[in-house]
């Protein structure tokens, strides 16, 4: 099977932060990757190389992407002077926008808050309605820049499940960035790390559904992660 | 005396002690006696009208004044007698001509400064080509006294109407220029990014990003504008006019009426507070979605 996405040899310099020393990187069709790093490692610059954010860079290499092609960034970045579902159906046309909207905004559980302001609600709600945004676009590829960073604990836990049941209902290639070694693990089928402007691993995920096995291998994952981004020594 | 000093001067003796018998000192407890539903820095509930107090202790010290004879009448008549002389000219009819002819005049000279200021703080704003071409003119233009200006308007537009209204509009196109255009430029790059990833077209990107965003510069240069309008009315109604407040004032001037020219002046601060207000609660509606210290 082809790759929805398909990064080679990828360069980037800036003169301010992160620098990109020759990616590759491909992302199959409803793939789940997480891109994992210590900050500073790339991971952001690599995210907007492909949503083609990174005008300012100079750089060379090859990087294909969909057409339809949706960003989550940290920030819900909702236009506070529209009411939540013109946020939602911003920049969309068509007789049905409206609904599909409303559908949207229904899936990531807001249902009933179409006509709020951004303000009234909390950064939470907020980051559904960048989800929903995305979602009624029908990406076929979901970027997301630590999306839920700046999010509490409790809150984030209710996102991931949320973020896991949405791309399994919609399946696009979701491209997870975070420093979250836990949630990598937790939502993605791979997670690749970026270390130094180059992947450093390339890590099938391939958690059980359940049971010991699925724990034995999350702390399997975990501690393979943990050594690769330096946090623990290797045995 | 509060928590704080009362902790420091406890001697030790009297200090609570811990289950091993060591003393402790409370950590300083800070009351909470604010009233709920007020937050702290903010500015509290504002109170309907509450902008009426400064112009009403104005008046009230101007009628005190007069009724105590401390205002000689000579310099200032008296508040009654001004009301008097504006019943008399409303009677006659004068006012309201006078009034109407303003208005209009005023209300020409704000549309065409609005839309042409407008104009040109988008064009200015969104293109840099734009922004060589008029911005470093405008600058000029501000630097240079409309008063100067007024002598070359009459020998290209003559002395009559079309002068008028262009004077004013020139007054006008400044304010809305200068915030417009600020607040076009300080358009939170964010948004521009995410205008970009969702594929907003030019147009879209003005319509929902940049118009709704510069708004509240271009409501602040409103402000300004409709103020503008009605200040330049009383310079171009002194020049050659017949009719008009300002034609007005000056006809009382030559004639030594005070009391008609304190109606004429009390006609434009009339005019121009409840313009602004007007245009404050324009703003507030079109502004629904900040949260603001000032509300």
């Amino acid at each position: 099977m082809s790759p929805v996405v398909s990064v080679r040899g990828l360069i980037r310099k800036f003169t301010l932060r992160g620098v990109l020393n020759g990616v590759d990187l491909e992302i199959g069709k409803g793939e789940f990757v997480a891109l994992l790093g210590r900050s500073g490692s790339g991971k952001s610059t690599l995210l907007r190389a492909i949503a083609d954010l990174d005008h300012e860079a100079s750089g060379s290499g090859e990087i294909f992407v969909p057409e339809r092609l949706s960003v989550v960034f940290q920030d819900a970045r909702l236009l506070p002077w529209k009411r939540v579902l013109d946020n939602v159906i911003l920049g969309l046309d068509g007789p049905n926008a409206r609904e599909r909207g409303r559908a949207a905004l229904a899936e990531v559980e807001l249902g009933g808050r179409e006509s709020s302001w951004p303000y009234e609600l909390s950064g939470g709600e907020q980051q559904r309605v960048a989800l929903a945004r995305s979602l009624v676009r029908d990406p076929e590829l979901l970027l997301a820049d630590e999306p839920f960073g700046a999010l509490d604990a409790l809150t984030r836990i209710r996102m991931h499940v949320l973020l896991r049941k949405l791309s399994q209902a919609h399946k696009p290639a979701v491209l997870l960035v975070t420093h979250d070694v836990d949630e990598a693990i937790e939502l993605a089928d791979r997670v690749v790390v970026l270390d130094d402007g180059k992947l450093a691993a390339d890590i099938q995920v391939d958690l059980p559904p359940e049971g010991t096995a699925r724990i034995e291998r999350f702390a399997e994952v975990k501690e393979q992660l943990l050594v690769l981004m330096g946090v623990h020594e290797s045995a | 005396m509060n928590a704080r000093t009362a902790t420091s001067l406890a001697i030790a003796a009297e200090l609570p002690r811990d289950a091993l018998g060591v003393p402790y000192i409370a950590a300083p407890v800070t009351r909470r006696a604010q009233a709920r539903g007020e937050r702290r820095l903010s500015l509290g509930e504002p109170v309907p009208f509450g902008w009426l107090l400064g112009p009403f202790l104005l008046v009230l010290y101007w009628s005190v004044g007069s009724a105590s004879g401390l205002i000689d009448p000579r310099v200032l008549p008296a508040p009654w007698v001004a009301v008097t002389t504006a019943i008399d000219l409303i009677e006659k009819g004068r006012l309201q001509a006078d009034l109407a002819v303003s208005t209009l005049r005023a209300a020409q000279g704000l549309a065409w400064g609005v839309a042409v200021g407008l104009l040109v703080a988008l064009v200015s704003g969104l293109s840099l080509l734009g922004g060589y071409l008029f911005d470093g003119l405008v600058q000029v233009k501000r630097a240079i006294p409309t008063l100067a200006l007024i002598p070359l308007l009459i020998l290209w537009f003559g002395i009559g109407e079309t002068m008028k209204v262009t004077v004013i509009a020139l007054g006008v196109f400044i304010p809305i220029y200068i915030h417009t255009h600020n607040a076009l430029r300080g358009i939170d790059l964010k948004y521009v990014e995410l205008a970009e990833t969702i594929g907003l077209s030019r147009w879209g990107f003005v319509r929902h990003v940049v118009l709704p965003g510069a708004l509240p510069g271009f409501m602040l240069g409103l402000r300004f504008g409709v103020m503008g309008a009605w200040l330049a009315l009383v310079v171009v109604e002194q020049l050659n006019a017949t009719s008009g407040i300002g034609y007005m004032i000056n006809l009382a001037r030559t004639y030594a009426q005070s009391d008609v020219i304190v109606v004429g002046l009390v006609v434009y601060a009339l005019l121009g507070l409840s313009s602004d207000a007007a245009v404050r609660a324009l703003e507030a509606r079109a502004l629904r979605w900040r949260r603001t210290l000032g509300r």
